[in-house]
C-alpha cells in the first residue's frame, strides 16, 4: 500500500486536516474520508461535473484532482454554499424552478453556477450554458437550469 | 407561482409546491446509493469480458485471493444454479436463468463488458488491481453485432437453448430469432390497391443507452441470520427484491431492498446486476460490501435500448386518406432474449386510424450487452419509420402535415392494429393544440433551416401500487409509499392525497421505504407512478377521511351520515372542526387514524404528444442545430405542471440527443469504441435551446383526478421530427439515425 500523505486544507471554511495516498483523487477523499458526500461521481474522468467543487474559487471536476493537490487550498462544496441554515438563492430557485428531478447532477450544478456568478454576476442564456456545459444533466433537457439561474442572478443582484 | 389555475376545481393539483425532498437534493444531503456507508464495509469491482464471444474455458482465481487487502473473490461457481423460470418484473418478462448469465457468466461470455467474477476488498483500488489477477482463459467465437447478420442462416449461434417463439409456435431447431410477432387488420393488398400514391423507406438506428448521470450501485450485508439487506439505486425495490432473492435462490423474505435516493434511471435500473454480487460477496467476506461501476462499465455492461432495422410502407389516396400501412421490424436483443420488439409492433401506426395494416416484427439475440427498457421502449424507432414516411406522402400529396394526421388521426373507438380499441384519448387535440400553437404559426426563415413535425404515441400503464398514511396531532399526514422517487413523484402522489383531505401539499409528508415497510409496489416505469401510486393516495385519502368522519360523529354525538365534509372542514349542526382542529383531539378520543390502500387499476389511457422543431444545417460540415422546440402532450390532468413540463422538456432532449448524436460504435471484433461521456456524447447545455411545452389536458375517466402519465411519451416524436425538418431544410431523407455530422454531410454530397 502506499504511503500516505498529509494535507492541510480549508474546506467550506474550516481547517480540514487528511491522510492520503497519492492515487487518490479530491472526490474520492471528499466522499469516503471527509464524509462529504454531496460532490457526485458520475463518471470519474472529467466528463460529467457531478463532482465540481470550487478550488480556490474556480470550479474543477474534483474526480481530476489529486487529494495531494488540495494541500494548502480553498475548497467549497455543495455542503458549504447554504449559509447559517438558509439556502442559497440558487438552491431556492432550483427548488422554485424545479431545476431538478433525479438530482444527482444538482450539486455539480449549483456549485459550478455559483462560481460563474461569483465571477460573472448577470450572465446570459449563452453565457451559462457555455459555462456550465460540462455539467451533464440527462433528465431535465436544461430548460429549467438555465431559467432557474438567471432567476437566482436577478435576485442575488437585487440583494446588493 | 403557487397558485391554482383560476377556475380551477382544485386546490392542491395544477399548483407548483416546492418538492418534499427539494432541500435535501440542493445541499447534498440526500443519500444516493453510493453515498451509504457501513462500518468494515468492503468495495468492490467486477472483471468482465474482454470477448464479444467466447468460451470460458477457465478461471483461476488464487492470485486474487492472495492479494493483500483482498477478503474475497467469486465467480459463478459461487452462484447458485439457475433453471430457466419466467419471472414478471412489471416492465416484461425475465428468464431468470438468463438473468443469473447476465450477472455472472457461466459457460460463454456473450458481450464485451459482461461480468465474469467480482473481488471485495478494503478499498476500490486494491480491489481493481486484484481483479487484474484473475486468471480467465477464453477461446474466442465469432461474434455479431449487426441486427440482420445475426439473422443470417449461416450467423454465430449464441444459445443452444434459445428457439423462435412465433406467436406461441416454438421453432424446432435453436435460433438467434427469438421472437416473432405478427399483426394484421383487414388486408392489405385491397388497401394498397385503393392506394394513389405508396410511399416504402428503410430504416436503421444505431444502439443507444440511458445515460443516467448515477452508475449502478449497490451495498449488501448477508447477515449472519441468513437474511440479506440491499441498499441501492433502483427503480423498483420490490423488482430488485424478486431478483436477488430468485438468483441468489433464498426466499424473498430474506431479502429486503432498502431504495435509496436514484440518480436516473429510464428504464435501465430494473434489471439486477450488482446487487446479487455484492450479496454474494458479503457473504463470503461477512462484511458489507459495496459495488460501484464506472462509466464504460455502465455503457458495456448494462443495457442499452435495441439498433433496429425497419421497413414501413404506407398508402393514401389523393385527398390523404390512409389506405394501407406495412411494417417489418428487426430489433436487436442484445446477448439474452427479451425486449421490446412487441411494443415496436404496437406502436408503429398506433396513431393513425387504419383499415388495412400488417406489422411483422423479429427480435434477434446477438453479441451485445442484454438491451433493457428506455423510455416508451420501442416506440421511438417506431415512430422515426412511420412518420418519416407518412410525411413524404403528405409532402407529394400537397397536403399540410397536421392537416394529414388529423383526417387520420386515432379517436376514441379506433381499433389498433395489434387488437385493442381506444378508450377517451387525447390524439386530435394534440394536433390541435399545435395548429394553434406560436411555434406553428411564426414563420421561419433563412437558408438551410427547415420545420419538422411527429406525433408520438406511449401506453401508459397501471400495474400494482400500495400506499398507507397516519395522521398527527398537528394536523399533518405522513405517507408511505413504495415508489421510488426519480422526478418528483413524492410531490405530485402527495398532492393528489392532500387535495382529497383538504389539506395542503406541505402537510403531507411522503416517505419512500424499504420492501418491508410498504405493500408490493411495482417499478417506477411505464409512466405509471403518478397515475396509479397517485391512485392510491388518493384512496388513501378516502379512508382517512372515512375515519375521521366516524371521529367528528362521536364528538358530536351523531351518526357520521350527518357529518359533511368539504374542502377538509368536518362539520354538523353548526358546529365545524377543520381537519387540523380534528386531528388534534384524536389522541384524546380514541385510537390513531391509519389509512391503507392497494391497488392494481387497469385504465392507464394513453398519451399522445406532437413535436415541432426549427432546425438549421451546416451544409459544409452537416452539423444540425436546433432553433427552436415545441412539446405539446396530452397529460390528462397535469398534478404538477413544472415535473411535467419537465418530463416533456427533458424526454425531447434525450430523443434529441437519440437523433443527433448518440450511438454505441463497435469495431469488427464486437468492441464498443466511445464507452464513456466524452466519447459518447449526450446532449450538453450547449447543443440544446430552451423547450417550450403546452400541457393539453384530456382527463382520463379512470383516474379520479384525470391523470394519464407522461413520462415516456416526449421522447418518442424528436428523431422523426428531426429528420422532417432536416429535410425540410436541405432537402435530403435521412434514414438512418444518428443523423450525425458525418452521416449528414454524406447524404448531402451524394445529392448535389
Ligand atoms: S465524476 Fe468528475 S466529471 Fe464526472
Ligand atoms: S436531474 Fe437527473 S441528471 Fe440532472
Amino acid at each position: 500500500m502506499a504511503k500516505k500523505t498529509h494535507v492541510t486544507t480549508t474546506i467550506n471554511g474550516e481547517e480540514t486536516e487528511f491522510l492520503c495516498e497519492p492515487r487518490q483523487s479530491l472526490l474520492e477523499v471528499l466522499r469516503e474520508g471527509l464524509d462529504l458526500t454531496g460532490s457526485k461521481e458520475g463518471c470519474n474522468n472529467g466528463n460529467c461535473g457531478a463532482c465540481t467543487v470550487m478550488l480556490n474559487g474556480l470550479p474543477v471536476d474534483s474526480c481530476l484532482v489529486l487529494a495531494v493537490e488540495a494541500e494548502g487550498a480553498e475548497i467549497t462544496t455543495i455542503e458549504g454554499i447554504a449559509q447559517q441554515g438558509h439556502l442559497h438563492p440558487l438552491q431556492q430557485c432550483f427548488l422554485e424552478g424545479a431545476a431538478l428531478q433525479c438530482g444527482i447532477c444538482t450539486p455539480g450544478f449549483i456549485v459550478g453556477a455559483k462560481a460563474l456568478l461569483d465571477r460573472n454576476p448577470n450572465p446570459t442564456e449563452e453565457e451559462i450554458r457555455f459555462n456550465l456545459a460540462g455539467n451533464l444533466c440527462r433528465c431535465t433537457g436544461y430548460d429549467k437550469i438555465v431559467r432557474s439561474i438567471q432567476e437566482a442572478a436577478e435576485r442575488l443582484q437585487s440583494a446588493t | 407561482m403557487n397558485t391554482p389555475t383560476s377556475g380551477s376545481q382544485y386546490k392542491v393539483i395544477g399548483t407548483r409546491p416546492i418538492r418534499h425532498d427539494g432541500a435535501d437534493k440542493v445541499t447534498g444531503k440526500a443519500k444516493y446509493g453510493a453515498d451509504v456507508k457501513f462500518s468494515k464495509m468492503l468495495y468492490g469491482r467486477v472483471l468482465r469480458s474482454p470477448h464479444a464471444h467466447a468460451r470460458i474455458l477457465s478461471i483461476d482465481t488464487s492470485e486474487a485471493e492472495s492479494h493483500p487487502g483482498v477478503f474475497a473473490v467469486i465467480t459463478t461457481t459461487d452462484m447458485p444454479d439457475l433453471v430457466d423460470k419466467m419471472a414478471d418484473l412489471g416492465e416484461g418478462v425475465v428468464n431468470m436463468a438468463h438473468l443469473g448469465d447476465n450477472v455472472l457468466a457461466r459457460e460463454k461470455v456473450l458481450y464485451k463488458g459482461q461480468a465474469v467474477a467480482a473481488v471485495a476488498a478494503a478499498n476500490v483500488h486494491i480491489a481493481a488491481e486484484a481483479i487484474e489477477k484473475i486468471k480467465v482463459e477464453y477461446e474466442p467465437l465469432p461474434a455479431v453485432t449487426w441486427v440482420l447478420d445475426a439473422m443470417h442462416e449461416d450467423a454465430p449461434l449464441l444459445h443452444d437453448n434459445v428457439f423462435t417463439d412465433d406467436m406461441g409456435q416454438k421453432s424446432e431447431t435453436p435460433s438467434n430469432v427469438d421472437k416473432e410477432i405478427h399483426f394484421l387488420k383487414g388486408d392489405v393488398e385491397t388497401g394498397f390497391a385503393a392506394a394513389d400514391l405508396v410511399v416504402e423507406r428503410e430504416f436503421k438506428t444505431a444502439t443507444v443507452h440511458q445515460g443516467y448521470i448515477e452508475p449502478h450501485v449497490a451495498t449488501a450485508d448477508w447477515n449472519e441470520d441468513g437474511n440479506v439487506t440491499v441498499w441501492t439505486s433502483t427503480q423498483g425495490s420490490f423488482a430488485c427484491r424478486t431478483q436477488t432473492a430468485e438468483i441468489l435462490q433464498i426466499p424473498i423474505s430474506k431479502v429486503k431492498v432498502v431504495p435509496c435516493e436514484i440518480g436516473g434511471g429510464f428504464g435501465g435500473k430494473i434489471t439486477v446486476y450488482l446487487q446479487p454480487v455484492a450479496a454474494l460477496l458479503s457473504k463470503k467476506s461477512g462484511r458489507p460490501v459495496q459495488l460501484t461501476m464506472q462509466r464504460d462499465e455502465v455503457f458495456e455492461g448494462t443495457g442499452p435500448t435495441p439498433g433496429s432495422f425497419m421497413r414501413v410502407k404506407l398508402g393514401a389516396t389523393k385527398d390523404g386518406k390512409l389506405t394501407a400501412g406495412e411494417a417489418w421490424i428487426a430489433f436487436d436483443a442484445g446477448a439474452f432474449p427479451g425486449g421490446p420488439i412487441g411494443p415496436a409492433c404496437m406502436c408503429v401506426f398506433s396513431c393513425y386510424d387504419f383499415e388495412h395494416a400488417k406489422v411483422d416484427g423479429y427480435n434477434v439475440v446477438l453479441n451485445k450487452p442484454k438491451t433493457q427498457a428506455y423510455r416508451a421502449p420501442g416506440s421511438t424507432h417506431a415512430a422515426l419509420a412511420c412518420e418519416t414516411v407518412l410525411d413524404e406522402l403528405a409532402e407529394k400529396l400537397a397536403i399540410d402535415p397536421l392537416e394529414f394526421r388529423l383526417k387520420n388521426a386515432a379517436t376514441e373507438g379506433t381499433r389498433r392494429v395489434d387488437g385493442p380499441v381506444y378508450p377517451r384519448i387525447g390524439c386530435v387535440e394534440v394536433l390541435q393544440a399545435a395548429q394553434a400553437s406560436d411555434h406553428w404559426n411564426s414563420p421561419l426563415e433563412g437558408p438551410n433551416r427547415g420545420r419538422g413535425v411527429a406525433l408520438g404515441f406511449w401506453f401508459n400503464c397501471g400495474l400494482k401500487s400500495s400506499a398507507s398514511a397516519h395522521v398527527n396531532p398537528d394536523g399533518t399526514v405522513t405517507l408511505t409509499e413504495g415508489s421510488t422517487d426519480i422526478g418528483g413523484s413524492r410531490a405530485s402522489i402527495a398532492m393528489q392525497l392532500a387535495e382529497t383531505l383538504g389539506i395542503t401539499a406541505e402537510e403531507v409528508n411522503p416517505q419512500v421505504v424499504d420492501t418491508d415497510s410498504v405493500g408490493y409496489t411495482d417499478v417506477t416505469g411505464g409512466s405509471r407512478v403518478t397515475f396509479a401510486t397517485g391512485l392510491a393516495a388518493y384512496k388513501v385519502g378516502l379512508d382517512i377521511e372515512h375515519q375521521m368522519t366516524s371521529r367528528a360523529a362521536a364528538l358530536w354525538d351523531c351518526p357520521p351520515e350527518q357529518v359533511s365534509v368539504e374542502s377538509g372542514v368536518y362539520s354538523h349542526n353548526g358546529d365545524s372542526l377543520t381537519f387540523a382542529e380534528l386531528a388534534e383531539k384524536l389522541h384524546a378520543t380514541g385510537e390513531a387514524i391509519v389509512g391503507r390502500a392497494t391497488v392494481a387499476p387497469d385504465g392507464a389511457t394513453n398519451g399522445f404528444g406532437v413535436h415541432l422543431v426549427d432546425v438549421e444545417v451546416d451544409p459544409d460540415t452537416g452539423k444540425t442545430t436546433i432553433l427552436r422546440y415545441t412539446v405539446i402532450q396530452d397529460a390528462g390532468k397535469a398534478i404538477h405542471p413544472s415535473y411535467v413540463e419537465g418530463q416533456m422538456q427533458g424526454g425531447a432532449v434525450q430523443g434529441i440527443g437519440w437523433a443527433l448524436n448518440e450511438e454505441y460504435f463497435f469495431d469488427d471484433q464486437g468492441q464498443m469504441k466511445n464507452a464513456s461521456f466524452l466519447d459518447y456524447r449526450i446532449p450538453t447545455f450547449l447543443d440544446v435551446p430552451m423547450i417550450d411545452t403546452i400541457i393539453v389536458e384530456v382527463p382520463n375517466p379512470d383516474h379520479p383526478y384525470g391523470v394519464r402519465g407522461v413520462g415516456e411519451t416526449p421522447i418518442v416524436p424528436p428523431p422523426a421530427a428531426i429528420a422532417i425538418a432536416i429535410h425540410n431544410a436541405v432537402g435530403v431523407r435521412m434514414t438512418d439515425l444518428p443523423m450525425s455530422p458525418p452521416k449528414l454531410w454524406k447524404a448531402l454530397s451524394e445529392q448535389s
